[in-house]
């Protein structure tokens, strides 16, 4: 019998190796890359928990002897508190918002056929082209003329119809995926249009919902431009707008900034880390494709 | 089905209401404002085309129209080509792939608002994390936003802070590619490098097409990291800034909305010309 163990010939092992040197490689520079993304966080968490002075004196040391001052002064004197509230109930209601007058619309479109269709996805396609710069003098005058400015809604409306064609389009390019029959069923069974849509469509949907209200959240929570105009007033100032404030008026206080960086960074990190999944879900599936 | 009328009127009206009062009203009106000389909401009186001849005398506008084409050319550079790097190496590995996905997303997910404060303390003379580095080594303190440094020091978390959208995105795209023309590749032992500039790159390309088209027009739209790292100074002025305190600021809606058209104009402009010179068949598997 032949030995069962073989010698691999020279040639192959050294190709063996270059193939692993250049696998390390690939390693050490996504790891590079990696580092430019996570140690920034590290750094101003970090700092955070330092008084202003260590900040300055040394910011690369490692807080072992955390102080909370920071966070007691965010909560007590610039009421971060309510920031985060109003930033919650305007971007969750926007969220909510764009999913079910999104969702409606992207059934239609992507199930029904009928005259004006096109134009309809044209018109779609032409909000992508307006930015929020060539609307928001128009827009801040119909807030006020119809008293919405400095309320919830002054932000929740323009980030509803702002986000609507993303959604539609991403939501839409899902559902034109479900197969016809089950459609067909659900209509022998006796549903309406209505039924149909929130009890096959909307749960079959589910994953495409998930990554489009990540970036809608996003998007809305994030947006520093709309909450410097629209919710300029300290009780409804979402947090995006109380943190450009804070460098301004406590710009030297650097333990203070670090901790309302922290602060507005961390919740969407958590979310993020747990919806991360369906990011490129949905982005598969979706319309992204302009 | 009968009654099918009914229920698509019903269920795009929401969206149509909505996108016509705040994307499609607010637009023309912008445009019809712009013929006006304004100051506030009341005082309000058409000029014509004046707004429009004094985008051309304007020299604030023309440095910040300058300003916008360098920061876009870093992006093009330097956000797209590391997102485009990255995903050809993630494509490549076989071992936490998840990880890599996971963390270089981080960053978008986080406001530019935040991000820029981060670099108000990186950037600072006095205590900033770069100058705490350089005087490590013994090297004299710099000042990052001053004259000729500023815009570039801006771009560097503009162009950090997507960079993980559009590698994502690329990755995308390539999972979409049918494995049989890597094996194909295999088989006639193409090497790593030519696989991917001679079949990776191709098949992606309408959506290197598509990233690219939303780098242009992602470009007009930032703010906020000039807005909180140096509010426009040292030559750090762009588009959107410009036209937030033409408009805001100064309270001259007339010939901010003038501004805002002449963004849009631009906008459409640059991606015609972006999707002119990479014309190309579409690819279907």
């Amino acid at each position: 019998m032949e030995p069962t163990i073989s010698v691999k010939p020279n040639v192959q092992r050294g190709e063996f190796r270059r193939f692993k040197l250049s696998t390390v490689l690939i390693y050490v520079v996504l790891s590079a890359w990696a580092m430019t993304t996570i140690y920034p966080l590290f750094w101003i968490v970090n700092n955070s928990f330092k008084v202003s002075r260590d900040v300055m004196n040394n910011s690369f040391s490692v807080a072992w002897q955390p102080t909370f001052v920071n966070y007691t002064t965010a909560f007590d004197r610039i009421n971060i508190g309510k920031s985060y509230i109003n930033s919650l109930v305007m971007s969750g209601s926007t969220v909510l918002l764009v999913l079910i007058f999104g969702g409606l619309a992207a059934y239609v479109l992507s199930r029904f056929n009928f005259a004006g269709k096109r134009a309809i996805y044209s018109l779609l396609y032409a909000t992508l082209l307006i930015p929020a710069f060539a609307t928001v003098v128009p827009v801040y005058e119909l807030l006020i003329k119809t008293g919405t400015v400095n309320t919830y809604w002054g932000l929740i409306l323009p980030h509803t119809a702002g986000n609507l064609t993303f959604a539609i389009l991403v939501i839409a390019g899902y559902m034109s995926t479900i197969p016809k029959e089950l459609e067909e069923a659900a209509f022998i069974d006796g549903s309406n249009r209505w039924q149909m849509f929130y009890k096959v469509f909307v749960p079959i949907s589910q994953p495409v919902f998930a990554s489009a209200s990540i970036f809608v959240f996003l998007w809305s929570y994030n947006d520093l431009f709309s909450a410097l105009i629209f919710v300029s007033h300290k009780d409804v100032r979402p947090i995006v707008a109380l943190l450009s404030e804070i460098s301004s008026q406590y710009g030297t206080d650097f333990g203070l900034m670090a901790t309302a960086v922290t602060l507005t960074v961390i919740p969407v990190l958590i979310v993020y880390l747990f919806v991360s999944k369906y990011i490129q879900k949905g982005l598969t599936e979706g319309a992204i494709k302009g | 089905m009968k009654g099918d009328r009914k229920y698509i009127f019903m269920f795009l009206l929401p969206s149509a209401v909505l996108m016509g009062l705040f994307l499609y009203y607010p637009f023309f009106k912008s445009f019809y404002l712009s013929f006006y000389r304004t100051k506030g909401f009341f005082d309000k009186k058409f000029v014509g085309w004046d707004n429009f001849e004094r985008l051309f005398t304007d020299k604030l506008l023309g440095a910040a129209t300058l300003h916008t084409l360098e920061l876009m050319l870093y992006v093009l550079l330097f956000q797209v080509g590391i997102a485009l790097v990255l995903a050809v190496l993630v494509e490549a590995i076989s071992r936490l792939k998840t990880f890599y996905r996971t963390v270089f997303f981080f960053p978008v997910v986080i406001s530019g608002t935040a991000i820029s404060l981060l670099f108000v303390l990186f950037y600072n003379y006095n205590f900033g994390l770069l100058n705490n580095l350089l005087a490590n080594f013994g090297i004299e303190k710099i000042f990052w936003l001053e004259e000729g440094n500023a815009l570039r020091a801006v771009a560097i978390p503009t162009v950090w802070h997507y960079v993980g959208f559009y590698f994502i995105l690329f990755l995308t795209a390539m999972s979409k590619i049918p494995s049989d023309y890597y094996e194909a590749a295999r088989l006639e032992g193409i090497s790593a490098f030519k696989r991917t500039t001679k079949l990776t790159i191709p098949l992606i390309m309408s959506d290197i097409k598509v990233v690219i088209t939303l780098a242009i027009t992602g470009t007009l739209k930032v703010f906020e990291f000039v807005w909180v790292i140096t509010s426009g100074q040292n030559g750090s002025e762009v588009l959107g800034t410009y036209m937030y305190k033409k408009a805001m600021v100064d309270q001259n809606f007339g010939y901010g909305s003038a501004v805002a058209i002449y963004m849009v104009i631009f906008g459409v402009l640059l991606a015609l010309l972006a999707n002119r010179l990479l014309k190309r068949d579409e690819i279907t598997y």
